[in-house]
C-alpha cells in the first residue's frame, strides 16, 4: 500500500528568533541615541588594531564602548580595555558567529543613555556572521591589502550585506604590490555602490576620514542630538577639528 | 559551520509545525533559500542528517528550492534575475544593480506529511484550516 502524502503550508523564517531579537535591539538602541557599528571581517585582517585606534581618537570626544566576538580566549578585551573604554568580551565556545541573543546578554547592565557609539567585533570570519543581523546601525566588512585584492568576490555574501567597506593595513601596500583598482571592481561586482575607504590603523593614514564617516553617520541618525553626550565642546561644521 | 544552527531551527519550526497537524509522520520540510542567505546548501543537508538524528523527523527529507537573485535594473527599469552573485549586475544590459529584490530568503514553506485517511475526520478539519 502506498502512502498517501500531503503538503500543509508553513511559511515561517529560519531565523525568525534572531530577528526578533535584533528588531528589538535595534528599537533599544534607537530610543537610547546611540549608534551602534559591527565589525566583519577574515581573521587577522586588523579588527582589533583598527578598534583599538578608533576607541582611542573616538573616546577623546564621545562616549564609546565595544563588545568583542571570539571562540576563546580574552586576550582583545583585554589590549581594548587599555584604551579606557568600557569593553566586555563574548566567548562563542564553538559558535563561528555572533548572535543577537549574545549581544543583547553581553549588554545586560550597561546604560546604553549614556554612550554615543557601540562598537560590536564579530568573530573572525567572513562567512557565518553574514546571515546574523545583530541589529546594528552600520556594518563595516574589513579587508586587508595583504589578503588578495579577489576577497569580495569569494565572499560576496558578507559583502553584500555590509553598508561599508574597509580597506586595512594600508601601510603594507606597496610592499605586497596591492592592486587597488582590481579591489574596488572586486567591492563593485559585488556590492555596487558600496563605500570603500582605506585606512591605516598604524600610520593613522585614514583614520580620520573613517572617524569622520562614524560622527556623520550618528548625526544622520540622531539630528536632534547633541554632537556628543559628554562635556559638549563648541560644534566644528567641518568635524574634523575635534579630535584635536 | 553555522548550517548545524540553521538546520536546528528547521527541525523546531518543522516539529511545532507537525505538533499543530496532530504529530503526523513528517515525509519532508520544503526550505526556500537564497544565495545571499549564506547558507550552502549541501553543507545544510549534510547538518541535516545531522540534526533529525534521534528526533521525531528523524526519517524526514530536506527539500531545498534555491530561489534566483532578483534585483531592479536601474537601466532596464525592470526585474531581473542576476546571473552570478560574484558580478551583481543586470544580466540583459550589464548595468551594476545596487537594488537587490529577492536572494536572501530563508523559510520553511510547507511540510510534507502521512495523511491518514483512516481519521477522515481529522482530515477533513485540517483541510479546512488549510483553506486560508
Amino acid at each position: 500500500m502506498t502512502v498517501e502524502t500531503r503538503l500543509v503550508q508553513v511559511r515561517t523564517q529560519v531565523l525568525k528568533q534572531n530577528d526578533v531579537v535584533a528588531r528589538e535591539l535595534r528599537t533599544q538602541f534607537h530610543e537610547a541615541g546611540v549608534c551602534v557599528v559591527s565589525l566583519v571581517s577574515s581573521p587577522g585582517s586588523g579588527k582589533t588594531k583598527l578598534l583599538e585606534e578608533t576607541l582611542s581618537t573616538l573616546g577623546a570626544s564621545h562616549q564609546v564602548a565595544a563588545l568583542v566576538g571570539d571562540l576563546a580566549t580574552e586576550n582583545d578585551a583585554r589590549r581594548l580595555s587599555k584604551t579606557g573604554v568600557p569593553v566586555r568580551q563574548i566567548t562563542t565556545g564553538t559558535v563561528c558567529h555572533l548572535e543577537a541573543e549574545m549581544v543583547r546578554q553581553a549588554l545586560a547592565g550597561w546604560d546604553l543613555e549614556t554612550l554615543d557609539f557601540l562598537f560590536i567585533e564579530n568573530v573572525g570570519n567572513l562567512v557565518c556572521p553574514a546571515t546574523y543581523d545583530l541589529g546594528e546601525d552600520l556594518r563595516v566588512v574589513l579587508f586587508s591589502v595583504t589578503e588578495g585584492e579577489d576577497k569580495p568576490q569569494k565572499y560576496p555574501t558578507v559583502f553584500n550585506t555590509a553598508d561599508l567597506a574597509l580597506l586595512t593595513k594600508l601601510d603594507l601596500a606597496e610592499a605586497v604590490e596591492f592592486d587597488r583598482a582590481a579591489a574596488y571592481r572586486s567591492v563593485e561586482s559585488v556590492r555596487p555602490g558600496m563605500p570603500v575607504l582605506e585606512v591605516s590603523a598604524k600610520s593613522g593614514v585614514g583614520m580620520e576620514q573613517w572617524v569622520g564617516r562614524l560622527r556623520d553617520r550618528r548625526r544622520q541618525l540622531f539630528p536632534g542630538q547633541a554632537v556628543t553626550r559628554s562635556e559638549e565642546k563648541p560644534a566644528t561644521e567641518a568635524g574634523t577639528s575635534a579630535s584635536g | 559551520m553555522h548550517e548545524l544552527s540553521i538546520a536546528l531551527s528547521i527541525l523546531g519550526i518543522a516539529e511545532e509545525e507537525a505538533g499543530r497537524h496532530g504529530n503526523p509522520r513528517v515525509i519532508a520540510v520544503q526550505l526556500k533559500l537564497g544565495p545571499l542567505s549564506g547558507v550552502v546548501p549541501e553543507a545544510l543537508l549534510s547538518a541535516w542528517e545531522l540534526a533529525r538524528e534521534g528526533s521525531p523527523l528523524e526519517g524526514a527529507r530536506l527539500d531545498i528550492e534555491v530561489v534566483p537573485v532578483t534585483a531592479i535594473c536601474p537601466q532596464c527599469k525592470t526585474e531581473v534575475v542576476i546571473a552570478s552573485i560574484q558580478q551583481l549586475c543586470c544580466s540583459a544590459c550589464g548595468t551594476p544593480t545596487p537594488g537587490i529584490t529577492g536572494g536572501r530568503e530563508l523559510e520553511v514553506t510547507a511540510l510534507e506529511i502521512e495523511d491518514d485517511c483512516r481519521n477522515p475526520a481529522r482530515s477533513g478539519a485540517d483541510a479546512g484550516s488549510q483553506a486560508e
